[in-house]
């Protein structure tokens, strides 16, 4: 069978291409891309690369070794600005996956702070007031700092880490110490005591509370509601040099992420990614926050989170500029970007929502109109105006009843 | 000459010891041999190595990495190694870069002079960055004194002239610098508008 001049026009620029994921539950849209087989159907020959660390994916994908990468949401953005010595544009059109992260203390941690106000995480969002009252107490006492752990320099991480702390008062650079340790060691860590607290990614919250040596205190999804963690990156030249797949690479992902709004697929998923060459972890552990139920201690029931994982419906995998532009807000905030940069600039050149459009469109897939939304207004689902009149968007609160508002022009 | 110390992070005990032999007879102490399960922040702060030398494939990378970042730890030059043939390209483009060193395979007569190398450029990088540091901090002195000044100003009903002279003289008084001196002052005075 030959293929008429628009297949041919059609047919990606580069077939056989490597992406970077670290093994983590959110690297489950681009193992489902590969094992469902969206990537083949749209002509490509993907080979997954599981690296060890962010730094090593950051290299990996501004040196060409990975053609695209799983990226943290703030990554794109480190690596154009040169946050580690050395500028590459970066560029993202799709985000991977909403929310996923949560702050997990030890048991040693958590019973100080029962000792201090027993009732002090009955009511969700739990908030870092009693941290703070305990951190008081520890400087009276000459005490050593709490040493607290996250994933990357400049991880979304870190900014919810200090976020949470910093709306109780606490200061991160100087109350406590906030060390950067890989998420797959934060269970032997927190069990060793060298850390007593950390924020990562799932499946390593769950993993520490099903070992019983830890509690979780509040999910990323409770400090901001539906905030983007992952996304898609690749070389800003990269892409201009190969539109075609990178077209194709898109388009699987976001076959992969709606056919994982299905509960019963995401069974099929955890099933997949906890296989040693994705995650490595349980199926058992790796299961339930991809469908909703949350666990915050070994012992208790497991709570109710309905988008704690969210990779398609409510136009999750949609690049919006105020989901960057408050990331970078937060990087200023804790100077690790001047404020000298531009940040309408920056977010423009990276999370480029006409390019997610172009595909959405060429899948019939509807799309919101607006690059920016107000963030922290919506305690549920709203409409937004969209291509085929309007779409739905999920809540966007954050913990402290903050809000965010961010115009591109 | 004092003994250069070098730590060791890898997981494969087969390369390290062939590592550590190497390293041990170009004339280095080699004062730990880490691997990927120990606790790196705290080995590294406790002994003060001068060199890390870790396998670019280890997950601790991050945390190497956010040591060179948080200035309140001393910054160690880290050599980075690979035996991956595929990794030809990045070696290159961080050797010409800035971060990192790495080493594509080694052998023994190759470990001084790209341990030399990699000490050489990243005195040089220090020397920058404190460049760089020194310039900031002469701008965060400046605002800082401007600050002061207007309160000065404010309290004694003086001119700007005037206030100036009162900082100079205070630092004088106490031995310091007058930033430090405007610092003191500016958050005493927050302190008493609460």
């Amino acid at each position: 069978m030959s293929l008429d001049s628009s297949d041919e026009m059609k047919r990606p620029e580069k077939t056989k291409i490597n992406i970077g994921f670290v093994p983590l539950t959110d690297c489950v849209t681009l193992a489902v891309a590969k094992e469902k087989g969206f990537f083949r159907n749209n002509g490509l020959d993907v080979n997954l690369c599981k690296e060890m660390s962010w730094a090593n994916i950051r290299d990996k994908l501004a040196y060409g070794v990975l053609d695209c990468a799983q990226m943290l949401a703030t990554m794109p953005i480190t690596s154009t600005l040169g946050h580690a010595g050395w500028k590459q544009h970066t560029v993202t059109s799709l985000v991977l996956g909403l929310n996923g992260n949560a702050i997990t203390v030890s048991d040693k941690l958590y019973r100080e702070l029962k000792g201090i106000n027993a009732d002090f995480d009955q009511d969700r969002p739990v908030t870092a007031s009693v941290l703070k009252d305990l951190i008081e107490i520890r400087k009276a006492r000459g005490d050593e700092l709490l040493n607290f752990a996250h994933v990357f320099p400049t991880s979304t991480h870190n900014y919810f880490l200090r976020y949470w702390m910093a709306s109780a008062g606490i200061d991160p650079d100087r109350d406590v110490r906030l060390i950067v340790i890989p998420p797959q060691q934060m269970v032997s860590n927190i069990e060793a005591g060298n850390i007593d607290g950390f924020c990562a990614g799932e499946p390593w919250n769950q993993y520490a509370v099903s070992q019983g040596k830890a509690h979780v205190l509040i999910t990323s999804y409770e400090i901001w509601n539906n905030a983007p963690d992952k996304v898609l990156g690749v070389n800003r030249e990269w892409m201009d040099a190969n539109p075609l797949t990178h077209n194709a690479v898109v388009k699987s992902l976001l076959q992969a992420a709606d056919w994982l709004d299905d509960k019963g697929n995401r069974i099929e998923a955890a099933r997949i990614i906890s296989r040693e060459e994705y995650v490595g972890i349980p199926e058992e552990v790796i299961l339930p926050p991809l469908l909703g139920e949350y666990k915050y201690h070994n012992d208790g029931d497991s709570e109710s989170i309905a988008n704690f994982n969210t990779y398609f419906k409510y136009s999750a995998a949609f690049p919006w500029h105020s989901h960057a532009a408050w990331y970078i807000e937060q990087m200023k905030r804790w100077h690790d970007l001047p404020e000298t940069v531009d940040c309408k600039q920056v977010v423009k050149a990276i999370y480029l929502t006409d390019h997610y459009r172009e595909v959405a469109t060429e899948m019939g897939i509807d799309y919101p109109l607006a690059n920016c939304k107000q963030e922290g207004l919506h305690n549920g689902i709203w409409e937004i105006e969209s291509k085929q009149g309007r779409v739905a968007l999920a809540e966007d609160e954050f913990f402290d009843g903050q809000e965010f508002e961010y115009v591109d022009d | 000459m004092k003994k250069l110390r070098v730590s060791i992070v890898d997981d494969d005990n087969g390369r390290s010891i062939i590592l550590n032999a190497a390293l041990l007879n170009a004339g280095y102490e080699v004062v730990s041999i880490l691997r990927s399960e120990d606790n790196l922040l705290k080995h590294i702060e406790c002994e003060q190595p001068d060199m890390i030398i870790v396998d670019l494939e280890m997950p601790g990378r991050d945390s190497l990495e956010s040591m060179r970042i948080v200035n309140r730890y001393n910054p160690k030059p880290i050599v980075m190694f690979t035996n991956n043939a595929d990794h030809e390209m990045i070696s290159e483009a961080i050797n010409a870069g800035v971060s990192a060193y790495v080493v594509d395979g080694f052998n023994e007569d190759r470990i001084k002079p790209i341990m030399d190398v990699a000490i050489a450029r990243f005195k040089e990088m220090q020397a920058l960055r404190n460049e760089l540091e020194k310039t900031k901090n002469t701008l965060e002195d400046r605002k800082l004194i401007e600050k002061a000044k207007l309160i000065v100003m404010d309290q004694r009903k003086c001119n700007e002239d005037e206030a100036y002279k009162v900082l100079r003289s205070l630092a004088m008084d106490k031995n310091k610098r007058i930033a430090e001196v405007a610092e003191q002052l500016i958050s005493i005075t927050s302190i008493l508008k609460k």
